[in-house]
């Protein structure tokens, strides 16, 4: 291999790390903010991804059954994320109200374990409708490949990265031009002076859990492009990785999540290029397991007075 | 006329501790009132139970006339009450301007499309509160400071811009947690001066916590003295301030001959 090779070689795993971070780093947003507003992990999180997934699933199936003799694809594509993050924005809304608003003032364990049995009832609850049967998700745009400089992509690969980052920049623009996202950032610093602002809190968390969940269900969608089986048991360790994520990058961080997210997905990749593919867990996961023996607070967590209690 | 904050008979209990017993108070429009007490007697619970941090197991609040017990915080700030607390409720990371703004919160009207295109009715929105901050701002002394991180201010400077954004609320009634906490002497004199200033622009009631008798006595008109959950004197300064039992309460007991 001489160095134009190599170099090739690298580019081309670039592209396959920035597809797979932007899952994590997206996914793992909706874990930061949520910690951010309300100091607790939504163990549900990667759940309400699957279940966003699902839910993208239908209205694309939907769509291209009604429209895709008249409309464009892309027009089908935006119209199925936009409908799609506006469901799956409920499901959000119902786990904080459903599952964690009663649970406000009870110790974080108690929340912590609710998490987990919100997602074990969305897991089952869609097996039980759909069966165990695996489906997949339909192309919501023809796969073209491209060849430049030696380097192989898809049209979805560049479709997936612009997108997730597009997002993140919306979501940023949101908190810190937003009323709301104003909001979520001081409760991030302090929550006991904003509701003498006349702010709810009742509104502004269910509103931090609508933003996570859409998010995720457009990961959920990006994913299903990239890798169109769904099953009921996909949120789970996508869930987890984004929650390593978000732990790496800071608790309550949303800039160290995304980044975090990136990093992650270049350390899965790059492991598996010169370990065994089998391997690759394994020796990622100890390389973040490192880096957080080092730097427990992760790359931009605040100093909290409180330590994290589960 | 009605008082513009009644408290009657207010009893809470956090499990089987009593923590304020048969608790009652009458703030008139404009009045200073003061509350004191050894440490522990529970002065922040009963900020806490108005407030609406807490729902007091026994008892009813009136504001205006109207009953906000078991309302939510927001709700009752609505209404008229600001508040700051002992160990300062900033947001460290976020501009003294931007605390000013949330205190607007709820008359900014422009919504996403709004803010993600900077649309002209938002600048001028935007534009207002910054003219009305930079005013409130310059009354407290923390004007210079308006772009700043509020965690990189001095302390004094800190307590004010919390004061500043308690008022930028609009409230008939204010409520200070220990307003001097940690202040030096000169940051307390400063600290009374505004506290007459701003009693003076806005008309604005004040209920404080204070630890510091000399503060106390010079700037209420009433004053309660809380001891184990349960007022043992209240009048005007004079008389607090020569009462045994409030001597007794502080300095432990005195042969009064």
């Amino acid at each position: 291999m001489d160095l134009l090779e190599l170099f090739q070689y690298i580019l081309q795993n670039l592209i396959n790390a920035l597809q797979r971070g932007s899952f994590y780093a997206v996914i793992s947003i909706g874990y930061s903010m949520v910690y951010g507003v309300l100091m607790l992990f939504n163990f549900a999180h990667g759940d309400i991804f699957m279940v966003g997934t699902y839910i993208g699933f239908a209205i694309a199936t939907l769509f291209l059954a009604l429209f895709s003799s008249f409309l464009p694809g892309w027009i089908i594509f935006i119209g199925t994320v936009v409908i799609t993050m506006f469901l799956a924005s409920w499901i959000g809304v119902f786990v904080e109200v459903a599952g964690y608003r009663p649970l406000r003032a009870a110790p974080r364990a108690s929340a912590a374990i609710t998490g987990l049995m919100i997602g074990i009832i969305f897991e089952t609850g869609i097996l039980i409708m759909l069966g165990a049967k695996r489906l997949s998700f339909p192309p919501l745009m023809e796969s073209v490949a491209y060849k430049v400089g030696g380097i192989y992509f898809t049209n979805v690969k560049v479709m997936i990265i612009i997108i997730s980052l597009l997002l993140m920049l919306v979501l940023h623009t949101f908190i810190q031009k937003t009323k709301w996202g104003m909001a979520m950032r001081a409760m991030s610093y302090d929550f006991l002076a904003v509701p003498l602002m006349g702010v709810s809190i009742n509104i502004i968390a269910p509103l931090t859990f609508a933003v996570g969940a859409g998010l995720a269900s457009v990961a959920g969608i990006l994913y299903g492009q990239a890798y169109p089986i769904l099953d009921p048991y996909m949120g789970v360790l996508i869930g987890w990785k984004a929650f390593v994520a978000a732990i790496l990058g800071g608790r309550g961080s949303i800039k160290g999540a995304a980044m975090a997210g990136y990093l992650l997905g270049f350390i899965e990749i790059f492991v598996a290029i010169i370990f065994p593919s089998t391997l690759r867990d394994l020796i990622a996961y100890s390389i973040v397991l490192l880096i957080l023996t080092y730097r427990p607070r992760g790359f931009f967590g605040m100093e909290h007075s409180t330590k994290l209690r589960l | 006329m009605s008082a513009l904050l009644n408290v009657k008979d207010m009893t809470h209990y956090f499990g089987g501790l009593r923590a304020v017993n048969n608790y009652n108070l009458n703030i008139e429009p404009k009045q200073i009132t003061g509350l004191i007490g050894p440490n522990g007697a529970g002065k922040t619970t009963i900020f806490n139970l108005i407030t609406g941090v807490y729902t007091p197991t026994k008892g009813n609040i009136h504001l205006q006339g109207e009953n906000i017990k078991g309302l939510d915080t927001n709700k009752i700030a609505a209404k008229g009450l600001g508040r700051t607390f002992q160990n300062l409720a900033l947001w460290r990371h976020m501009n003294v301007l931007d605390h000013i703004k949330m205190a607007h919160y709820s008359q900014l009207t422009y919504g996403l499309f709004g803010s993600f295109f900077n649309t002209p009715a938002c600048r001028r929105q935007e534009s207002e509160i910054r003219e009305n901050a930079y005013r409130l701002l310059e009354l407290f002394g923390v004007d210079q400071f308006a772009d700043q991180l509020v965690g990189n201010l001095p302390y004094g400077a800190q307590r004010r811009v919390e004061m500043a954004r308690a008022m930028a609320t609009n409230p008939k009634i204010l409520f200070l947690d220990e307003p001097t906490a940690g202040m030096t002497p000169d940051e307390l004199v400063q600290m009374i001066k505004i506290i007459r200033q701003v009693h003076e622009t806005f008309g604005v009631a004040i209920f404080l916590i204070e630890h510091r008798m000399k503060f106390v006595m010079e700037l209420c008109e009433f004053i309660q003295t809380l001891v184990f959950g349960e007022i043992i004197a209240e009048g005007p300064p004079e008389e607090i301030q020569n009462n045994p039992e409030v001597i007794e309460a502080y300095l432990g007991k005195e042969d009064v001959t």
